[in-house]
């Protein structure tokens, strides 16, 4: 039942041209920001650790973008109500959905192996690192689209559907930052300021990309798309009247 | 057996649906008629597990859609109002991906499609987006979604919605061909329509059922003199008597 929600969903994509603007887009990006911000060839070093850095605040404005369109869409045409008037469970719809986002997305990052077999023409990268690297960076688009799902749950409309996304996603990028832990630190105790401080995606992706696979790091972003999951099939059970 | 036991749905300060109860039998077509704003979306959403009640419930078959909702789903197809379908697909595809998703077998889903396009007459238009369609069409999908699995229970609301004299004379003579062993129940705003179609007529005003009975029941409740006496019975009904005689 999931399959065939994925594989509807998955089409969709390309059924318009999104998924190319999309594709297109990600690739060029994450060429500029790795070789012009990141000065690849200038740092003399094989690996790509220029290129995985930027993909944070790539996703931050880029993965919004696809998750708008989840449930807001569904809402505004109607078509949640043929969806969950099907019989499948509402866990089925979440899953299927965002599974096929998370595949698109994930079909955009492999899309710059052509990264990967650079680095290793040009020198021998620890290739070790940088699976570690798109994992990491895989795990982070799903945390990131999750949250996007759950937004998007809440409002027909997609343009508030992404700028919420995109400040709920900012402010968990920035969470280990002075910007974010300044607004707790006056108040809240440092158990408080700690645990916001550990709820950084960009840490815990930083160290998934170092490649250290520690089992706390993987699970911190299963564990956060999970909930935001839940929470978003929450905010569509209680919003769908509307 | 549809059986709906003291359904009730309230939104905020607003009764939407009120303590309705009735039992539709295999073989009935139920017209359910009101007012805009009557609740007979509410309650349609309600049968087809879209929303839950605030209170009371619906069984069908005797499986309760509370507590078994994706076992009650599957006897039930549904148009839902505004026959929503997914715009980027093609009538072929969006009438597939519902066929997987109802459990049709594999083998067995495209014979199945190419019945129910048949009867519904939807060749001309089977590889085409169904965004890029007219709107009589799109119900046409709608109610071909709605009868793929060949349900038990059907429930349609406003089938024919936007259709011309034509396509809504074929959707009638469709909902007649099924009404023989189904249970199926048809929201509409044409009164002809239940005189057409119906063997049952239930008008809901501000979530209560104020008539119940055959169509030719409810005409007779109109002034003879009307015009047209089920239009009367209607306006009597679900007015009041006060505004009636204010009219007068």
């Amino acid at each position: 039942m999931i399959g065939t929600i994925f594989k509807r969903e998955l089409r969709a994509y390309f059924a318009t041209p999104l998924a190319y603007v999309f594709i297109v887009i990600f690739l060029a990006l994450s060429g500029v920001f790795t070789f012009y911000l990141g000065n690849f060839y200038g740092r003399g070093q094989a690996d790509l650790q220029p290129f995985f850095g930027f993909h944070p605040w790539l996703y931050l404005l880029l993965v919004p973008a696809i998750a708008m369109r989840l449930w807001a869409e569904e809402r505004k045409s109607g078509t949640i109500e043929l969806l969950l008037t099907l019989p499948v469970t509402m866990w089925q719809a979440v899953l299927g959905k965002f599974l096929a986002a998370w595949a698109f997305v994930g079909i955009a990052l492999a899309l710059t192996f052509p990264m990967w077999i650079t680095v290793n023409y040009l020198g021998n990268p620890d290739n070790g690192v940088i699976i570690a690297g798109y994992l990491g960076s895989l795990l982070m688009a799903g945390g990131y689209l999750a949250i996007g799902a759950c937004v998007s749950a809440a409002t027909k409309n997609q343009v508030i559907a992404f700028i919420a996304a995109l400040v709920i996603c900012l402010l968990f990028t920035l969470s280990g930052f002075p910007l974010v832990l300044d607004a707790f630190s006056a108040w809240a105790p440092q158990a408080v300021v700690e645990l916001v401080s550990s709820l950084s995606f960009l840490s815990h992706f930083q160290a998934i990309s170092k490649g250290v696979l520690a089992l706390s790091d993987l699970l911190y972003f299963l564990v956060m798309i999970g909930a935001w999951l839940l929470a978003g099939a929450i905010v569509i059970d209680l919003k769908k009247a509307e | 057996m549809l059986t709906i036991e003291s359904l009730s749905k309230r939104f905020g300060a607003l009764t939407a649906v009120d303590d309705l109860s009735f039992e539709v039998a295999p073989g009935e077509v139920l017209g359910f008629l009101g007012p805009n704003g009557a609740g007979k979306s509410t309650t349609m959403k309600m049968i087809t597990g879209f929303l839950t009640p605030s209170a009371g419930r619906v069984t069908v078959n005797g499986v309760d859609v509370g507590s078994d909702p994706v076992a009650a789903k599957a006897q039930i197809g549904y148009l839902p109002e505004g026959a929503p379908a997914y715009g980027d697909m093609t009538v072929r595809a969006f009438l597939r991906f519902v066929a997987t998703v109802r459990g049709l077998d594999k083998a067995t889903i495209d014979a199945r499609i190419d019945e129910v396009v048949d009867v519904i007459s939807l060749h001309s238009v089977i590889d085409q987006a169904v965004e890029t369609l007219s709107k009589g069409y799109k119900r046409r999908v709608g109610l071909a979604q709605a009868i793929i699995h060949d349900p038990k229970i059907l429930i349609l609301d406003e089938p024919t919605d936007g259709l011309d004299p034509n396509q809504k004379h074929e959707v009638r003579k469709l909902i007649q061909s099924m009404a023989k062993d189904k249970i199926i129940v048809v929201s509409t705003h044409i009164l002809e329509e239940v005189t057409a179609v119906c063997s049952r007529a239930m008008i809901i005003a501000n979530g209560r059922v104020v008539f119940d009975g055959t169509p030719g029941e409810l005409a007779e409740r109109g002034d003879a003199t009307a015009t047209n006496r089920m239009d009367d019975a209607f306006r009597a009904l679900t007015l009041g008597n006060d505004a009636m005689e204010a009219a007068a």
